[in-house]
Parts: C-alpha cells; sequence; structure tokens
C-alpha cells in the first residue's frame, strides 16, 4: 500500500537483544509498524508469508465461487455474485501492495503462488457442487474468513491493519448474500433445502479447519501473537465461529453435522461455548499439502491466467516504453 | 526493459471540499491505464470523485534514520499552540 | 409490440455480452483487469435487467424480468452475432466491447431526451457506463495494437475475425421509442478507424456480413450459453432463488 521508495526494511538491522526489546516495547506500547520502520527479520518474514498467503487465498478464492457466475439463477443474484468475486480479487490487490511494502513485489508472489512454495487458505481445495455452496461459502467461509480477519484490523503493521480496514468494511455484505441464498433455499422446495443440508454437510468439517491446527500443535502462531500480527488464537476464533454460526443454522432449520456439539456452560471462564467433534487433521494436512480434489485445477487455472496474459502485459509495458521514448525525441 | 509493471500510488479525494487522501497502490503500465484500474479498484463504492495516480518510485521521502532530527525539535516550541497563551476569559473568544 | 421487441433485442445483446465477460472473472491477464472487466459486466447484465424488467411490463403477461431472461430458449433470443462471439483472447474481447460501446454510447446517448421515461432513465446511466467501456477498451486496442509483435497480431486477428459480424448491430428496429441504428453507423466508423489508426491497425476490406440474430438464428454458440445459464431454472420449475 505504500511505495517502494518508501521500504526501509532491508533486513539489515542489526538484531541485538536491545533492539529486539525495544521493538517488542513498541509492539505491547500498541503502536503501529510502519514500512520504513526498523524491524527484526522475523516479524518482516512472518508478515510477507502471512500476507502474500492472505493474498494468494482471496485470488484463489476467485475460483470456486466463479464457478457459479455463469448458472447463477437469477439476474441479481448473478450480479450479486459477480460483484463478490470482483471483491476478492481486489481484495487480493490490496494486500498483495501491503506485502510489497515489504520488499517482495507482486511478481515474486505470484510466482511462489504457481510454483507452490506459498501456500493458500485449505478451504478452496474444495470443489463448490450445486448453487447451495454459493450461500454456504457466503455464510460460512466467509463467515470464518471475517473472524479472523476482524482482529487483522488492529495488526501491528500499519499497511496490514489498513488494508484489512478496507477489506472488512468491503466484505460486510459478503456473508450477509450467502446467508440470504441458504435462507432463501430453506424456504423453498424440498429439493432446494436437501441442497442447503447437503452444503453444510460439505462444508462444515473444512471451514473449522480454516483456522488452523489446536493451539499447541500451531507452529508460528506464539510468535505472531506475541508480535500483535495475531490477536487471538486458533482454537479462540474456532470456538466464536461456532458459537456464532449454531443458532444461524437453526433459524435456517439445517443440521450441522457434528453428533458431538454441545453447549457447556463451564466454558470460557464461565462465558460458555461448544464442545465439537474431533477434527480430521489428517485430512486438513493433505489438502494443505496438495492432494485436495482441487489443488493442482486451481493453481494450473491461475498459472493459465497468468501465462496466457503475459502477452498483454508485455505489450503495455513495450507501448509505454515506445511512447515514453517518442516524447524524450520531442 | 524490466517485465514488472510498475507499481502507483492512488489518492482518492472523497467529495470537493477535501484533499485527495491516499488509499492504497495497484500495478499499471502507464498513466491512462493506472487511472482507468484506480477508477475500477478504488472507486466501487462511490469513494470519490477525483483520482489522482502517481508513479511509486516517484515518491520522495524522509530517512526514517533521520525522523529525530526531523521531528523532534518541534516537540518544545509549544508557543506555536494557541493554549500557550493566556487571554482573560472577559476578552471572549479568540 | 414493437417496443416489447425492440427492448428484448437490447437485454439479450446486454445479458449476453455480460454472460462473455463474467467469464473472465479470475482469469484476466492482471489482477486490475479481473476488476475492471467485472466492472463491465456487472454495468451490462445490470441494463438487461432494466430492461427485461420494462420488456415484462410493456408485455403485461405477467412475466418477470428472470423469466425472461431464464425461459426462453435461443431460437427466441435476440440478440446480434457479435455479442456471443467467444472472448478467445484479450484482444477479441477488449475489441468486441469496443465495437458494441461505440455503438451504446451514441445510441443511448439519443435516448436520453426520450419522451419515455423508464427509457430515458435506463439510457442517463448506461450513456456513462458506455462511455467508460470505450475508453478503457479503447486504451487497450492501442496498447495491443502497438505494442510487440506478437500483440499486434492478436489484435489483427481479433479484427478479422469480428469482421463479418458488426453490421449486424446496425440493422433497425422498427420501434419510434428508441434511436435509429442504422444512422448511428457512419459516426460508429470514423469513432473506430480513429481508434485504429492511432493503434497501427488496419480496417480490413469489406466481408460478408453475417445476420440472423435479431430473427433468432444464431451460431451454436448461444445454445450453449444458454443451457448453462438457464439450468438451475430449468431443472427446477417454479422456484425461488
Amino acid at each position: 500500500m505504500y511505495s517502494q521508495g518508501l521500504i526501509g526494511a532491508d533486513g539489515g538491522s542489526e538484531e541485538t537483544q536491545e533492539f529486539l526489546d525495544a521493538f517488542q516495547a513498541r509492539i505491547d506500547a500498541e503502536e503501529k509498524i510502519e514500512p520504513t520502520d526498523p524491524m527484526p527479520e522475523g516479524y518482516r518474514r512472518t508478515l510477507v508469508r502471512q500476507i502474500g498467503q492472505h493474498a494468494h487465498s482471496e485470488v484463489v478464492g476467485m475460483l470456486p465461487e466463479g464457478n457459479w457466475i455463469s448458472r447463477a439463477p437469477s439476474l441479481k443474484r448473478k450480479l450479486a455474485l459477480l460483484a463478490k468475486v470482483q471483491d476478492e480479487g481486489g481484495h487480493g490487490l490490496y494486500l498483495y501492495s501491503a506485502a510489497e511494502t515489504l520488499g517482495v513485489t507482486r511478481e515474486q508472489m505470484t510466482e511462489e503462488l504457481l510454483d507452490g512454495t506459498a501456500k493458500y487458505s485449505s478451504i478452496f481445495n474444495y470443489p463448490t457442487l450445486s448453487w447451495a455452496d454459493m450461500g454456504a461459502v457466503g455464510w460460512l467461509v466467509d463467515g470464518a474468513a471475517i473472524m479472523n480477519q476482524i482482529p487483522l484490523c488492529r495488526c501491528s503493521y500499519g499497511p496490514y491493519a489498513r488494508a484489512m480496514i478496507r477489506v472488512c468494511a468491503e466484505e460486510s455484505f459478503h456473508q450477509r448474500q450467502g446467508y440470504e441464498i441458504m435462507l432463501t433455499l430453506c424456504k423453498g422446495t424440498p429439493a432446494q433445502k436437501e441442497m442447503a443440508q447437503d452444503a453444510l454437510n460439505r462444508l462444515w468439517w473444512p471451514c473449522l479447519m480454516m483456522f488452523g491446527p489446536h493451539d499447541g500443535d500451531s507452529a508460528h502462531s506464539e510468535k505472531s501473537m506475541k508480535w500483535k500480527i495475531k490477536r487471538f488464537s486458533n482454537d479462540e476464533l474456532r470456538g466464536k465461529f461456532i458459537a456464532a454460526t449454531v443458532r444461524q443454522a437453526e433459524f435456517l432449520g439445517l443440521t450441522i453435522p457434528d453428533p458431538d456439539l454441545k453447549w457447556d456452560d463451564s466454558l470460557n471462564g464461565g462465558k460458555g461455548g461448544y464442545h465439537h467433534g474431533e477434527i480430521d487433521w489428517s485430512e486438513f494436512w493433505r489438502v494443505v499439502k496438495g492432494d485436495g480434489v482441487m489443488n493442482v485445477e486451481r493453481v494450473e487455472m491461475r498459472k493459465a491466467a497468468w501465462d496466457d496474459g503475459a502477452w498483454v502485459r508485455e505489450a503495455a509495458l513495450a507501448h509505454a516504453a515506445k511512447r515514453s521514448a517518442k516524447m524524450a525525441a520531442e | 526493459m524490466s517485465n514488472e509493471t510498475p507499481l502507483w500510488e492512488v489518492f482518492i479525494r472523497p467529495r470537493n471540499g477535501l484533499a485527495h487522501k491516499h488509499v492504497g497502490s495497484l500495478h499499471a503500465a502507464d498513466e491512462a491505464l493506472a487511472l482507468s484500474a484506480a477508477r475500477d479498484v478504488y472507486t466501487r463504492r462511490e469513494e470519490g470523485t477525483s483520482i489522482w495516480a502517481v508513479r511509486s518510485d516517484a515518491i520522495v521521502a524522509s530517512d526514517p534514520a533521520r525522523a529525530g532530527q526531523n521531528f523532534d525539535p518541534a516537540e518544545d516550541k509549544i508557543y506555536r499552540h494557541p493554549t500557550f497563551y493566556d487571554i482573560p476569559e472577559d476578552v471572549g473568544h479568540m | 409490440m414493437a417496443l416489447y421487441q425492440a427492448l428484448i433485442e437490447l437485454a439479450d445483446d446486454h445479458l449476453v455480452l455480460g454472460q462473455r465477460l463474467s467469464e473472465w472473472c479470475g482469469h484476466a491477464p492482471i489482477l486490475e483487469e479481473d476488476l475492471a472487466l467485472s466492472n463491465f459486466a456487472l454495468d451490462v447484465i445490470g441494463t438487461a435487467r432494466s430492461l427485461y424488467a420494462y420488456a415484462a411490463e410493456v408485455e403485461g403477461k405477467g412475466r418477470s424480468e428472470d423469466d425472461l431472461a431464464y425461459l426462453r430458449s435461443e431460437r427466441e433470443y435476440l440478440n446480434c452475432l457479435l455479442v456471443e462471439r467467444p472472448n478467445v483472447d484479450f484482444a477479441h474481447t477488449m475489441l468486441r466491447q469496443f465495437y458494441f460501446a461505440s455503438l451504446m454510447e451514441p445510441f443511448w446517448q439519443a435516448a436520453v431526451n426520450s419522451d419515455d421515461k423508464v427509457i430515458a432513465g435506463i439510457a442517463g446511466k448506461a450513456v456513462k457506463e458506455m462511455a467508460y467501456h470505450i475508453r478503457h477498451a479503447g486504451e487497450w486496442i492501442v496498447r495491443l495494437g502497438d505494442g510487440t509483435e506478437e500483440s499486434g497480431a492478436r489484435m489483427r486477428a481479433a479484427i478479422v475475425a469480428l469482421h463479418p459480424y458488426w453490421e449486424e448491430m446496425f440493422t433497425p428496429c422498427e420501434c419510434d421509442a428508441l434511436p435509429d441504428r442504422a444512422a448511428l453507423r457512419s459516426g460508429w466508423e470514423a469513432n473506430v478507424k480513429a481508434v485504429f489508426a492511432e493503434a497501427g491497425l488496419e480496417w480490413p476490406e469489406p466481408v460478408y456480413g453475417h445476420v440472423g440474430g435479431r430473427k433468432g438464428e444464431h451460431s451454436e454458440v448461444l445454445g450453449r450459453m444458454l443451457s448453462d445459464m438457464q439450468y438451475l431454472q430449468r431443472a427446477h420449475p417454479g422456484a425461488t432463488w
């Protein structure tokens, strides 16, 4: 979000204990870190990885919903879905820009996505099999994303926090349009309601996995919390998501596919919360490592867009170069 | 020639009477495409009435290492602030 | 029924074109163009919606905008053939958009002061959108025409491919409430040729111009597009979405 010219983080800062303590003191005082400020190399690397991953998730996330734009069942739904997928492209763009303030380019990040070194959210490696998935993705996937994203608006890194404020403001219609689709289906014909339940059945567990491994198994969490890149743990956010979603599912008349889901007043220091069934982490790791149904196709599609578009980007640059040469000659 | 599409900073005037404010960045090969992209990316929800786009590498920025010498000296110049001066209340609003 | 027919022609043009444009979403050469092409699609589908709604009202048989969009067959679709042409690549897509918008901008301009308040309202919004489409698509035609050897070749291939399809856009419609498209042809040609000149592109020799769209005689691609677009409405008759 800020120009390359403003980038100060060369990673060359001498990371004495004194330097690290001073940095931590700024974080603890809730000061925002800006691109030109000295920062530990680990902080910079963590952000590059996380913001890049986040940007890739938005851009790859265009594909499963893009799969239904042509088949949206009414003109109103078609416009809303198209606007939503367009927003996701915009969010990817804002986030790439935020990462670019840390000295990486969008081209580099794109190459990493296409060669498989960079990851994106595992949820997008599941297929969208019916129109109800457009409802469930909006309701659940965006709902989960919002849980994750709202705390990021207070992230210690200024450009990321600012990008997230924009993202969250725009995202507020996404979950609502998804829930409205579900609501319409659940009030519709038996076949439509069945479609809605089926989408919930397929997407529920992958959505819980979106929050990442249990706190004890999360490799980067502790440091990210200390640096205030992250503000809540994976399990805390997952718990909040479940609590918010159960009532919404009840209102729809849908059943959450977890027989072990049970309210417990004693959780969260007396505030209460849900116990949920065992998450199949072997599935999570399998999908993250590349063996989801859609992993190969998603990356291939992004690669095709990038490769097939190369001649367009080159032409625009060539024209610009010719024009400035001509202007210089005049 | 670099094969990377240049980065631009985008400034939007939300409505007449207000200053252009930095809203974000984008990539574009030239000025016209930068303005089009700024319109398509940053004004989808009636955010503005005017756009500036500036090549990011055309911005000159102050050196963070000199933040101390640049900005700290203003700290003790409290006589630049109106509250520094005592005016009797009877004089009325000033 | 002349007005109904004319509105359907226009609405189908916009919807079919929007359907094509929306195919780009998630696949554009640069993220900035994903947003631009989606904006193009949102503009024209939005216009299609207003036109269908008005057509349904004019028809007076209790049909809705979605009934008209989703429950007519390809033989009942009256769009011109140009808008159903496949995207092929960025050059084809931008040229198709440029041709279409270069007609629709003056068309809506002429309709802005229509006595028909609904048409005037649709025109007032669409004329600005089309002006932007001309500008943005025109920018790309110049860049692709002039850019590299490959982009120039692709732009020329697009011109050849779409050359049999632009004349049909000017088929007159028998409706006094809307501007006469035939009268806009010379202005259209002059504007297109001016951009071609800037792009270093040549206007080709005349070829046989295909017609048929306005009578519901299309190329094969439209039927496939509609079967995809209409599938849910067809599979679940009477359902609400």
